[in-house]
């Protein structure tokens, strides 16, 4: 498999079908966490760390245990509880070996698990018959796509918040007609020709 | 009004996870392009909810405080699983036309938010009947949101053609940015109308999702229970 490829995927995963705004995964942290350009760049980077372990992880469960086997079915029961447990240890490793990071990453790291963008990268990769270079390319490139969407409607709600809206459209409301005009945006790289 | 219809009116109305809860957000917009997979998806949740609510209140006094929630996500996902292959198996076009959404209702927050906040506390029956209420809401607000976006997108509605062919259909609501809009425009009726969403009334730390509140705000986001 070529490297072109493995371009192709991050730029379809990250841009093309954004995991948020056209896949809508990942909605409730999406509208939820993205108060502050600092605390959302930060869930980012978490989302890209758990994203490409649990999809290298997912993978080499599926293609050694599951599949010789013939349990595909189970593949729901197994990622989700991988993918629990795969956070946790995350949590644990880097609170022991880098605080820093921990410090940084931390507090958003349970979150994650609840988090359907995480399960629904591997059920994809699975679908998609990815290799195990693929899988973690898709996973590095959904999380990015995730990292940019969450970011930038983090800058337009610090900007919003400073500005006078009709009542009714206060809250929850404004922030889901920005995400729709962020959607239309995004729509903009469909007509790439890949 | 009993107790077991005042769950159904509690979950329809005064607590709708779309509308007033703002939970399972991903499914909400992402399968309703029509008013049928709005539907499809509502009730294969209900179903789901039905049956985890029913089995956690049953075990609620065998499953160990410490390792519930793990309990939880394995008795949710093998619910999924039995759904999943059931909507393989008899409405294969449903079944494509939900796709990964499908074994993604594990992780749909209204299921595990409601075995934290309620069936772990009560009896079967009670249990039983939050699901119900709590599964007709949310299969409810699909499906008008469906309805709405199938009618200005597609000019119909369960498939039948309602706007004349001089009306032109707005094909932006079908696709990804009309879900966002419909969504928005129907939280600013109902604020518009006084009624309280989770918007404005927000926990700070919960932030709308409640597996995760159960979680962070019940171990204090430190002391997890998977180990």
């Amino acid at each position: 498999m070529s490297n072109n490829s493995l371009i192709l995927i991050i730029v379809t995963t990250a841009l093309v079908n954004n995991v948020v705004l056209s896949q809508f995964l990942g909605i409730c942290s999406f509208l939820g966490v993205s108060k502050q350009i600092k605390t959302s760049a930060s869930l980012g980077g978490a989302v890209i760390f758990v994203m490409a372990i649990s999809s290298a992880v997912a993978n080499l469960l599926y293609n050694f245990i599951l599949e010789p086997l013939h349990l595909e079915y189970l593949e729901t029961i197994v990622f989700i509880l991988v993918i629990a447990a795969l956070v946790q240890m995350v949590e644990m490793f880097l609170k022991k070996t880098s605080p820093a990071i921990y410090q940084a990453l931390g507090i958003f790291l349970p979150l994650i698990t609840t988090n359907c963008a995480v399960l629904g990268v591997a059920i994809q990769n699975v679908q998609n018959e990815y290799t195990f270079a693929e899988s973690v390319t898709a996973g590095v490139g959904t999380a990015v796509g995730y990292t940019i969407a969450i970011v930038l409607l983090a800058g337009i709600r610090e900007r919003i918040d400073e500005s006078s809206i009709p009542a009714p459209f206060r809250g929850a409301p404004v922030v889901l007609l920005s995400a729709a005009l962020m959607a239309i945006a995004f729509m903009g790289f469909g007509s790439l020709s890949l | 009004m009993n107790r077991y219809m005042e769950r159904i009116y509690n979950g329809i109305i005064k607590e709708n996870p779309c509308f007033i809860l703002m939970l399972g957000m991903c499914p909400t917009l992402a399968v309703t392009t029509s008013a049928v997979n709005g539907l499809g998806m509502g009730l294969s949740t209900l179903a789901v909810l039905i049956f985890s609510n029913l089995i956690i209140s049953v075990m609620r006094n065998v499953i160990p405080d410490q390792v519930r929630l793990p309990a939880y996500i394995v008795i949710v996902a093998s619910l999924v699983t039995v759904v999943d292959l059931l909507l393989q198996a008899y409405v294969p076009s449903l079944y494509s036309a939900l796709g990964i959404y499908i074994p993604l209702i594990v992780v749909n927050c209204i299921i595990l938010g409601r075995a934290e906040a309620y069936a772990n506390k009560v009896g079967p029956g009670l249990a039983v009947f939050d699901g119900i209420g709590m599964g007709l809401g949310f299969t409810i607000a699909l499906t008008i949101i469906g309805i709405v976006r199938e009618l200005l997108g597609a000019g119909s509605v369960f498939g039948l053609t309602i706007l004349p062919e001089s009306v032109p259909a707005i094909a932006i609501f079908v696709k990804a940015p009309g879900a966002f809009l419909v969504m928005a425009i129907l939280v600013a009726i109902l604020n518009a109308c006084n009624i309280k969403t989770s918007a404005n009334k927000k926990v700070e730390g919960c932030d709308g999702c409640c597996a995760h509140c159960s979680k962070s705000c019940n171990t204090d986001g430190k002391e997890e229970a998977v180990k």
